[in-house]
Formats: structure tokens, sequence, C-alpha cells
């Protein structure tokens, strides 16, 4: 590690980890009618920092509940800018990230994004079809601008490339719970763990596990190895059913069930 | 310099190409790159290739002359005949090297997007002719104006997914078989069918194309003593054009043309994109939402092009002009009633242009991909022609 300071969110989930907490990440769609009311009734739920997806035509990490999520915010008019304006006003105390396809970084232009991001207060990035070797140049960005480049680990990687990425990851390593895209499923893969427990074993940067940790039950499972979780597509399927206080009730249940 | 050739390392043409995957699908485009260069460079691997295009695809294709249609134009007419492969079109040629590079691997089974249903068609015939298990997703738009195809696809034993997303087209499927490739990567191998997609399929595909240009290279030095002076096909992916221009690509003075659709023509608006695991021409919005392409054939209802073509455009090494769905119908008649050949609305794009542009090629020898039959397309022309 070098001795440049941690950005704002690993400062943050480094801090509560040596406190002995666990981390909760929920995902919630920006752009999505209501998503503000519920990102802040997630914050007030005891998330410790959420992930605002910017919507894209073409998620090919998603499963249904995000795809759906997604076209609806992109039929409601949303769009990257209009959604970093209403994050630039969300007014939490928790660090935001933002989660979103290459393709609006690469057309918006790497810099020119990462200062968008910054004005917008966010900390940092997830880029989930930008995978190492691609990184470069927004990684480049991104530093600059002092955005967290969060990488994702997948069930896949080789031995040798794990410590490559979690290398080049700020904030935290996403390790990738199954072989799949976001979505719930009935119960948390033997991947997930295994995945978690292998990255622990290299990198003191903070590993959550995302995509497929679909309830309470199972992210309790997951933070006997990992130092946290994303929630996503239980969260949203929430939101889609019940509305945005569904949400809150949603994150509660998630955070009482890792606090043990 | 020679064009062409293998990408650079990081798998690009120019400032195209490359991988833009999930983390997930990154061990499995290594192996496949690995896999295929190995296989590519096994003669064992390439005999039996060369087998199964001669013995089971038909191969090599004939040239066939227009003369009735080639005096009315006053230019030359050749077309390429890959109308008559086995399954219709051009698209068996790379799937019999896929499928036979799959079993290699120890896949079992494979995944595959289709438009018009004719790389679905050939999926499913390499995968009932190798063993493999095979399912082809096809936009639900698709699904409904190629009904034909979508039965073909069943008898041949495969399982058909009409998908219901985004715009119901080839671009849909093609995210929907990437979804499935990231959650069955150990035992599946994704059969993409254009030379389209993340490094290695951009190089590999048209790889397996090459034949058609190989072929027609020296078909035109029998023929016609020489080189035509200008070779033309449509361009959806794109795939069928880099096989017929990979023949003439070095031959100075050869002019290229790959015919994009109105509606989808990626390169005439020459903005670069990234989606579907490569950077290239994408149509897209002010916040690079990528955005619907339209036309009436389902095979080019594609909104992006191979990074490959791309990068030929931005040298100026091919043009890429674009027809409108009114000259295809015209395009699609013309050939039928002069040569009595009914060619796949795809390759009517290609007829559209020159007959279009004939008036500036009086005179000229023109050869045409003629890369699929229009039988799947009869249907649909029966509603607009009435």
């Amino acid at each position: 590690m070098s001795e440049a300071p941690y950005g704002r969110l690993e400062q943050s989930f480094r801090t509560k980890r040596a406190a002995g907490q666990k981390l909760l990440v929920p995902y919630i769609t920006g752009g999505l009618p209501g998503w503000e009311h519920a990102l802040r009734a997630a914050v007030q739920a005891g998330a410790d920092a959420v992930e605002i997806g910017i919507p894209f035509s073409d998620p090919v990490m998603d499963g249904p509940v995000i795809q759906e999520a997604s076209q609806r915010a992109l039929d409601a008019g949303a769009n990257p800018i209009s959604i970093l304006q209403q994050a630039r006003d969300l007014d939490v105390d928790v660090p935001l990230a933002v989660m979103l396809y290459y393709n609006t970084v690469h057309h918006a232009g790497h810099h020119r994004f990462a200062e968008q991001l910054v004005a917008a207060g966010i900390c940092a990035a997830i880029v989930p079809d930008l995978p190492l070797e691609e990184s470069g140049p927004w990684c480049e960005a991104a530093d600059a601008s002092g955005i967290e480049t969060v990488m994702l680990a997948a069930p896949t990687a080789p031995d040798e490339r794990l410590p490559r990425v979690c290398a080049r990851a700020r904030g935290f390593v996403y390790s990738v719970g199954l072989l799949g895209v976001t979505g719930e499923r009935t119960s948390l893969a033997a991947t997930a763990t295994a995945l978690a427990a292998r990255l622990k074993a290299i990198t003191d940067v903070p590993v959550l596990v995302g995509v497929g940790v679909s309830n309470a039950e199972q992210a309790r499972e997951a933070v006997q190895v990992a130092d946290g979780v994303v929630q996503g597509a239980s969260v949203m399927r929430r939101m889609l059913e019940h509305g945005p206080e569904a949400v809150g009730e949603y994150v509660a249940e998630v955070r009482a069930a890792i606090d043990f | 310099m020679t064009l062409m050739a293998e990408p650079s390392a990081t798998g690009r043409f120019g400032e195209f190409g490359g991988r833009f995957v999930p983390e997930t699908l990154v061990p499995a485009c290594q192996e496949l790159e690995e896999a295929f260069r190995d296989a590519w460079a096994d003669p064992v691997f390439r005999a039996e290739l060369h087998a199964l295009l001669r013995d089971y695809a038909g191969r090599p294709s004939i040239l066939t002359e227009c003369k009735n249609l080639g005096s009315q134009l006053g230019i030359r007419l050749i077309l390429k005949r890959e109308d008559l492969n086995h399954t219709g079109s051009h698209k068996i040629n790379n799937v019999l090297g896929q499928a036979l590079l799959a079993k290699r691997m120890g896949k079992k089974r494979i995944v595959a997007e289709t438009g018009a249903g004719q790389h679905g068609v050939a999926s499913a015939t390499a995968a009932a002719l190798l063993g493999l298990e095979c399912k082809v997703y096809m936009g639900a738009v698709d699904v409904e104006r190629q009904a034909l195809n979508v039965f073909r696809m069943r008898l041949l034993g495969s399982e058909v997914e009409a998908v219901q997303s985004g715009s119901r087209t080839l671009k849909d499927a093609v995210n929907e078989a990437m979804r499935d490739w990231v959650a069955t990567v150990e035992s599946t191998h994704y059969c993409l069918g254009s030379v389209m997609g993340p490094h290695p399929y951009p190089w590999m595909v048209r790889e397996f194309h090459r034949v058609i240009g190989n072929e027609a290279f020296d078909q035109c030095q029998n023929l016609i003593g020489g080189t035509p002076d200008v070779v033309v096909a449509c361009v959806g992916g794109g795939s069928n054009a880099m096989g017929i221009f990979s023949g003439f690509v070095d031959c100075e003075g050869v002019r290229l043309i790959g015919v994009e659709p109105a509606g989808g023509a990626a390169v005439g608006r020459a903005v670069p994109g990234v989606v579907h695991g490569m950077r290239s021409y994408l149509m897209q919005d002010e916040y690079g939402q990528v955005q619907e392409a339209h036309s009436i054939s389902a095979g080019l209802d594609y909104p992006g092009i191979g990074p490959e073509h791309s990068y030929l455009a931005s040298i100026g090494r091919a043009e890429y002009p674009s027809v409108t769905d009114d000259e295809v119908i015209a395009g699609f008649q013309l050939l039928a009633r002069t040569e009595g050949i009914i060619p796949a609305l795809e390759c009517a794009h290609a007829l559209a242009w020159i007959s279009r542009e004939a008036p500036n090629m009086q005179g000229q020898t023109v050869l045409m991909n003629l890369s699929g039959r229009g039988d799947k397309d009869v249907a649909q022309m029966m509603e607009i022609l009435g």
C-alpha cells in the first residue's frame, strides 16, 4: 500500500471495519421516480454507503429486476446529468458511489465525467463492463479527480489475477457472488463465500459480496467471511413492487441481520 | 502495411476493438483466444474444418455473372453465391469453425444470438451435426417477422428464446446471450455470429469467413483475369463483408463498399462507443445510450458495426454508404426479375447501392457478396408488396 491516504469511501469502510462493524451497501436505480426518497430511507435504516445506478440501455450484467428499474428510469426521462444533479442535493452523510456501464463514461469523456462525479459529491464508481485490462484510461482520470474506482473480482478469476485486481481497487473490492447477472436466488451460492475468502486472504482492501445476495439471511451468511454486502435486486424488487418506503424497512432488516 | 492481419495484443484494430466485458468473462475470452490461436495453427483442425466446409456446407461457393442485370446497369456484375451454402447463407462458415472449436475446448453447449435467424439456423445446424446442446436468443420482434427460421431452429433441436427486453431485436438478443454466457461460462461457448464482440471474436470470425475472399480472389482470376474494380457487401455487424473484403483488401485500387441500412448507419454517424464488448462506431444519443436501429431487414437491425470495419472506414480503405428501405425493396425485386435469384433482404442492400451507383461505375466490374438467399423474407415481402 502506498502512503497516500485512502479516499472517503475506503477510509470510512476501514474505520468501521476496525470497529468490528459489517458494511452494508444498498443499490438504488437513479432516476426511478422516488429514488431519492428510497435512498434517504436506506441511509436512515443504516446503510454505510449507497450505490446509485445510472441506467443504461444495454445492461449486460443485470437481470430482469434491475433491467426493469433501469428501463422505467429511462422512460421517466432520466439521464446521467439529471441524476448527478439530483445526487448533489441529496444531503446524506454516507459516501455515495455510482454504478454505471462504461459507455456512459466513454461518451462523456473520462476526465469530464470524473469531474462531474466530484461536482455531484460522488466518491466512487463501479463499472462492471470495464475489466482490469481496459481500465487504464478511466482509472487515471478517476485517480486524478480523487474518484475511487471499485474493481470487481469474479469467481472465474485464476489465482494470479486476483492480486492485480485488488491492487487496482479503491473503496472496496466487489466480490461477485456467483456466475451470473444481478438478481435474487433461493440460496447463497457456494462461490460467494469461496471467492470472498480467497480475496480476504490476499488484500486488506474491504471485500464486499454482491450479485446474488438475496435476503437478510444470505447477507448474514456472506459476512461470516466478507467485510460486507451489496444489495441490489432484492432492494429494487421491493421498490418496484411496494415503493420507496419498503426500501427502508428492508435495509433495516438486513442491517439487523449482519450486526451480530 | 498489411491490412486485416492479427489485431494487437489487446485486440485492437487501430483504436477500435478491445475486450470490454464483465470480469467473469475475461478468463473465458482469454481461453478462447488461446484455443483459437492454437487450433488455427493446427493443420489437423484446419483439415477437419476444410472437409466440413466442402462435404457438408458445399464449398467452394460459385461465382455467377449477372449478364441481364449487368447489361441493364452498364456494368459487369458478378455474384459470390454464399446463398448456395448449406443453411442458405455465409453464416455456416463461422459456425462450423466455432462449433469445432467449442468441442476442442470441451464445451458441451453453445448459445447464439440471431437477427434474421440465419446465424441461429446455422448454429442449430452445427450443434445438431456435432452433438452440442444449443440455445438461440432472438428478439421478439424478429421472432415474429422470421417465423420460418424459428421453426427451422426448433426442428433442428435447438431451444429458441424470444427476447422481450429493450428494442426486442438483434442488439437485445446479444445482451441476453451474453447474460446467459456470464452464468454458464464453464460449460458453454458463446457462438457469436458476426465480426463483433470482445477480442478474439472480431478476428476469429473474420478468419473463419476469410474462405469467401480467398475463393473469390482465385475465381475472379479465372473468370475476369484479374481483380474486380469494386467489391460490395451488406453490413450489419459485418461478417460477410469482412469475408469477401479479406480477399481484396491488399489489392490497391479495388474499392471496398460496405452498405448499411439508413436506419442503422453506425459508420455514417462516426461516433465511437462501447457496447457488446467492443469499441466501435455506434448509434447513441447525447448521453451514450445506445439507439435502436431501424431496418426492413432483421439481420442488419443493429446499431453498431464490427470494430475492424470502423478501422477500415477511419483509414479510408473501405466506404460505408447507406440505402433506404424503399431502395432495398426495389433491389430485392430487381435481382429476382432479371436473374431469377431471390436475395436475402440483407443482400438487397448491396444490390440497392449497386443499382443507384451504376451510372458512376459504367464499364466497371463489380463483385457482390450474395451472402444469403431470400426464402426467409418471402412472407414479409408478400405483406409489403401485397
